[in-house]
């Protein structure tokens, strides 16, 4: 069913015959939406993500549309198994994210979303390296405004940031691909040979996307500084994207096993230090995409397969989690866990949605994490890589304890922070629980998931081994937290963070453990700090004392053109 | 070939004998009118000459019947042909953009204004199609004097301090343009290029040669406002008329570096000039040089033109840049990043030119929160910007791809690292501007801004869409540039 388009054929619209590209349709769907107003424009967010889902839907596994441009054979579609799966969950997402966002007054963020997840779509269609990062710089410059639109100074800044650090991305990806074109001839995008500068560029290039550390900061800096609406949507696209194209460019590849390791623990441990709602979340992000970095480095078949269903399922339910909190943020105006609690009084829909949201993430048994999650940990089991295993294994308890007990806990229940906001607007309500069924569902039914993985899988997620191992585990991490805190609600003040922490009986060593952390954290930013703070004093020094933009005197000007010709005349002449 | 060849000589002259009937109409409407008209004849005139001379062909008009090497002779190939379809063809555009403008900049007097509007650019086409030594010193003096009176026409006192510097150094330019000509004069007896070059080969007088050589590079990197020598550019860029700043930083640092060209691989040869001098890593010295401190000096200011001024001078570097890669991927990326920067430059200046003409300052402090006010201008500034950084589907990443495909492909890894954080650092600049523009709210009590007239915005917009359009379509930019650059260094480079 492949077909392919000739240079003649150009001139015709590309929207012709049998494909529709959805990343197309999607993009030039959302411009009216900078323009409509009130109804309609609710009206047409809502339809536009379903003739985008339809558009995916209809494409048929296997087609291939080829371009010639300028002399390159470019691949902008290019439908298969795994770019299908990932497109699934975008659709479905794009679909969520915009009933969520409906209540929001702000066409350009509503493009600027639009735009984000049309580069996501067009990023896992990219049969071709040109193709692909094309839509990685629309996905930097779309997603840019869902952070800028939050209109605040904080926002700008880490706006600011990202920004740079993903244009960095981008062009070390335009030099891997540039080198990679003219060392190997080709653009397709398929599984990369190892080694050669161009392997490791492109590899840097998607790890910085893939918010894997020490490339990660952007991630729990800006997200949190979003719009409530616009992380939901961040939350899906730019790691996900970066998922795809790893397991697309660098199945098997070693380093990615130990790094996607690092990632599900370090996430884990630099979520229990924070305090915003957000900014846990954001880390969880790193610590999930860590599962699925690992699950590409490992590079088999279930583990592939463990890596496309864990980011269906984590886009479904850090959506959840993320519009839950943002629901909070939304109503109450405050996202910090010192500043919440006993919310549960007057938001139980949200409390009970995000805590769907929360036992998905935790891989509790009937929730759609512990259909994929457990896959991974699998293959790792399969393939004999024990201490793999384990600190996968590990992360999750971690994972449990923060994001579904403590953040909760601490938002919704514990202490009463005397807040008594409203429910969250009845689209957002709806957009969690389209969510949340969907967790449950896939979480009853994994078959369906299963189904369209990018190779048939011969796995069962409901055995006795499984169950038993999973429940044991979180219900002996739920009965620790829940013995400390009802030692701890017994006294009246509690403040948090992580004195909590300290009661336990091995808290010394916890206790040292997260003192040395924040230790070499707080030596390592400093010395960071240090040399930034020199860098910049260094900076207004020149532009205070303008040196270098003073209008220099016509003499000066005269005397370099001198020097110039001297040493050119010099060098010339000596030789 | 016939007619062709006996109209290509008007693509000069028309803009040539227009000026000084310019000079006598009275009133705003006529002179522009006229100066519009002869500048879109001449577009039109120079289209057909790049088609004519597309497939390798080279056109040679013979003034007055005086047989080259005595008689002046004009000879377009693509390489000129190319440049000067730029030059038309911005200036058709922004003519008509300008007017309001002018109206607002230059009340009076218009008469003689758009007179050296029109002999600037006749210089400049001037430099570009002639085939004599001598005639390139000439419309070299003819365009500069234009020039250095244009930029004197701004509102700004300091228009007059910029002028004059521009002309002290202009001036030391063309001297060393001249000394250089002499030099080959009395070497060979001949002021015809084709004529030059045959008899180089045979000529006496191995060193004075190299320095004939020096002066004519150094001379022209002065007014191609290459680091260190770029000193003149950012205030005669600033405070010229909006009209000026967005015509010569879109046409006349390429023509400077199209006539560098032009002497060093036709008159001179490219085998000669790399191995009398170390051209090739001079070159990449001041290149790499320009792109660094523009780009930097760029993110410093606090004016917008300023801004766009020294990023000139790092966009510049790119193009010297590919020239010192000494191969024919490499000059073909300069050809296109010359045409390329062109179009956004003129973008961004003439988007520029609206903010100012609407809000009247240009600091940084004027330009918060503006860009709600006024979202088309600066939706196009910002898409020409995406051009500027390079981002695909734009003509900046066009040409960037083939700037950097050139260095790969000739061994020159680390410049592509160079590359790479020089337009990181054109991100920084551009995305301040939109940040400020769109993110910042407007100043206490700063009066209410009115977006620019729709026939203000067209001509704006018709450059950022051709700036997406040859982000797309490459076949006339890379088709060009490739055979501009073969018709330069075909057979001498790989």
């Amino acid at each position: 069913m492949a077909m392919t388009i000739t240079a003649a054929m150009i001139t015709e619209p590309l929207i012709v015959g049998e494909w529709l590209h959805p990343a197309l349709l999607l993009m030039l769907g959302a411009l009216p939406l900078a323009v409509l107003q009130g109804r309609s424009r609710q009206l047409w967010q809502l339809i536009l993500p379903l003739l985008v889902l339809g558009a995916v839907v209809a494409l048929p596994a296997g087609l291939t549309v080829r371009l010639e441009l300028a002399g390159l054979e470019l691949v902008p579609l290019r439908v298969d198994k795994l770019s299908l799966a990932f497109a699934y969950v975008f659709a479905l997402i794009i679909f969520i994210g915009n009933v969520f966002a409906l209540q929001v007054n702000d066409g350009a963020q509503h493009v600027a979303a639009a735009f984000y997840a049309a580069s996501g779509l067009g990023a896992v269609f990219a049969g071709d390296l040109i193709t692909l990062y094309v839509f990685w710089e629309i996905m930097m410059i779309a997603s840019v405004w869902l952070i800028w639109r939050r209109r605040r100074q904080a926002a700008y800044e880490a706006g600011f940031r990202y920004l740079i650090i993903h244009a960095l991305g981008g062009m070390l990806l335009l030099a891997g691909i540039i080198a990679y074109w003219l060392h190997t001839g080709s653009l397709a995008f398929e599984a990369l040979d190892g080694g050669g500068p161009a392997f490791y560029l492109i590899l840097v290039a998607f790890l910085i996307n893939a918010a894997a550390p020490p490339l990660h900061a952007w991630l729990p800096d800006a997200y949190p500084e979003a719009t409530v609406t616009g992380t939901v949507f961040l939350s899906a696209f730019t790691t996900k994207t970066a998922v795809y194209v790893l397991a697309r460019g660098f199945p098997g590849t070693e380093l990615l096993v130990w790094l996607g390791v690092f990632m599900t623990l370090y996430g884990v441990i630099y979520a229990f230090l924070v305090n915003d709602i957000r900014r846990l979340l954001s880390y969880h992000i790193i610590s999930q995409v860590g599962y699925m970095v690992a699950g590409v480095g490992l590079g088999s078949a279930l583990a592939i397969s463990g890596t496309t269903a864990h980011a269906f399922t984590h886009i479904l339910y850090k959506a959840l989690l993320l519009m839950g909190a943002g629901a909070v943020l939304q109503m109450t105006g405050r996202s910090r866990l010192t500043e919440l609690g006993g919310l549960y009084r007057t938001m139980p829909l949200t409390f009970l949605l995000y805590m769907v949201g929360g036992l998905s993430i935790s891989a509790f048994p009937l929730f759609s994490g512990f259909v994929s999650k457990t896959m991974i940990i699998e293959a790792a089991a399969v393939e004999g890589r024990g201490v793999i295993f384990l600190l996968m294994t590990l992360a999750g308890v971690g994972t449990f304890m923060s994001t579904t007990l403590k953040l909760p806990w601490y938002t919704f229940m514990g202490r009463d922070s005397g807040l008594r906001p409203p429910e969250a607007p009845l689209n957002m309500r709806i957009a969690m629980g389209i969510a949340a069924l969907l967790c449950f569902v896939i979480g009853i039914a994994p078959g369906w998931l299963y189904a369209i993985l990018p190779y048939p899988v011969e796995y069962e997620a409901y055995t006795a081994g499984h169950l038993i191992k999973e429940m044991q585990l979180l219900l002996f991490t739920g009965l620790g937290f829940f013995l400390l805190v009802g030692v701890l609600g017994g006294k009246d003040k509690i403040s948090l963070d992580l004195d909590w922490f300290y009661r336990v009986p091995g808290k010394r060593a916890l206790d040292r453990l997260g003192a040395g952390i924040r230790a070499v954290d707080a030596a390592a930013r400093q010395a960071f700090m240090v040399r930034f703070q020199a860098l910049e004093d260094w900076a207004t020094h020149l532009r205070l004392s303008g040196w270098p933009l003073r209008s220099w005197p016509t003499g000066s000007m005269a005397l370099w053109t001198a020097v110039v010709l001297a040493l050119l005349l010099v060098f010339g002449l000596g030789r | 070939m016939s007619s062709i060849t006996e109209l290509m000589p008007f693509v000069v002259l028309i803009p040539l004998i227009a000026g000084p009937v310019c000079a006598l109409l009275p009133g705003r409407g006529l002179p522009w009118l006229l100066a519009t008209l002869a500048m879109t004849t001449a577009f039109i005139l120079s289209a057909m000459v790049l088609a004519a001379v597309f497939d390798g062909a080279t056109l040679s008009y013979a003034f007055g019947n005086w047989a080259p090497p005595v008689g002046i002779e004009y000879r377009v190939d693509a390489a000129n042909a190319f440049v000067a379809l730029l030059i038309t063809g911005v200036s058709a555009i922004l003519l008509p953009w300008g007017k309001p403008l002018v109206d607002d900049e230059v009340p009076e007097r218009q008469g003689s204004f758009y007179a050296l509007v029109l002999i600037a650019l006749a210089g400049l086409l001037g430099i570009t199609l002639t085939g004599d030594v001598f005639n390139v010193f000439v419309f070299l003096e003819i365009s500069s004097l234009a020039t250095y009176g244009l930029i004197a026409h701004g509102r700004d006192r300091r228009a007059l301090i910029a002028a004059f510097r521009y002309l002290i150094m202009g001036t030391v330019g063309a001297t060393f343009l001249l000394i250089g000509i002499a030099v080959l004069y009395i070497l060979t007896g001949s002021l015809n290029m084709v004529d030059i070059a045959e008899r180089l080969p045979t000529a006496e007088g191995a060193r004075a040669l190299q320095v004939g050589l020096g002066f004519i590079v150094v001379g022209l990197a002065i007014k191609l406002a290459l680091f260190p020598l770029h000193h003149w550019l950012p205030n005669a860029y600033t405070y010229a008329p909006s009209l000026i700043s967005a015509l010569i930083a879109a046409t006349a640092t390429k023509v400077a570096l199209y006539v560098m060209l032009r002497f060093i691989f036709d008159v001179f040869g490219a085998a000669y000039s790399f191995a009398a001098l170390p051209l090739a890593a001079a070159l990449m010295a001041l290149a790499i040089g320009s792109m660094f401190a523009g780009s930097w000096l760029a993110i410093m200011q606090s004016n917008l033109k300023r801004m766009l001024a020294y990023s000139s001078v790092a966009q510049v570097g790119y193009m010297v840049l590919g020239v010192s890669l000494t191969t024919l991927a490499g000059l073909s990326a300069a050809f296109l990043h010359l045409f390329n920067h062109g179009l956004m430059k003129a973008a961004l200046f003439a988007s520029a030119g609206l903010v100012a003409y609407r809000c009247g300052g240009l600091g940084m402090n004027d330009l918060r929160g503006i860009g709600r006010q006024m979202p088309w201008t600066l939706t196009a500034f910002a898409l020409a910007g995406v051009s500027l950084v390079g981002l695909p589907p734009t003509a900046g990443f066009i040409s960037k791809w083939y700037l950097l495909s050139a260095a790969v492909a000739a061994d020159q890894l680390w410049l592509v690292g160079l590359i790479l954080i020089t337009s990181l650092m054109a991100l920084i600049y551009i995305a301040r501007v939109v940040e400020i523009a769109w993110m910042q709210p407007r100043p206490e009590g700063a009066p209410a801004v009115q977006e620019a007239h729709w026939t203000l915005l067209a001509p704006v917009w018709v450059l950022v869409a051709a700036n997406f359009w040859f982000g797309i379509d490459t076949r006339l930019t890379v088709g060009g540039a490739t055979r501009a650059a073969q018709a330069l260094a075909g057979g001498v480079w790989p």
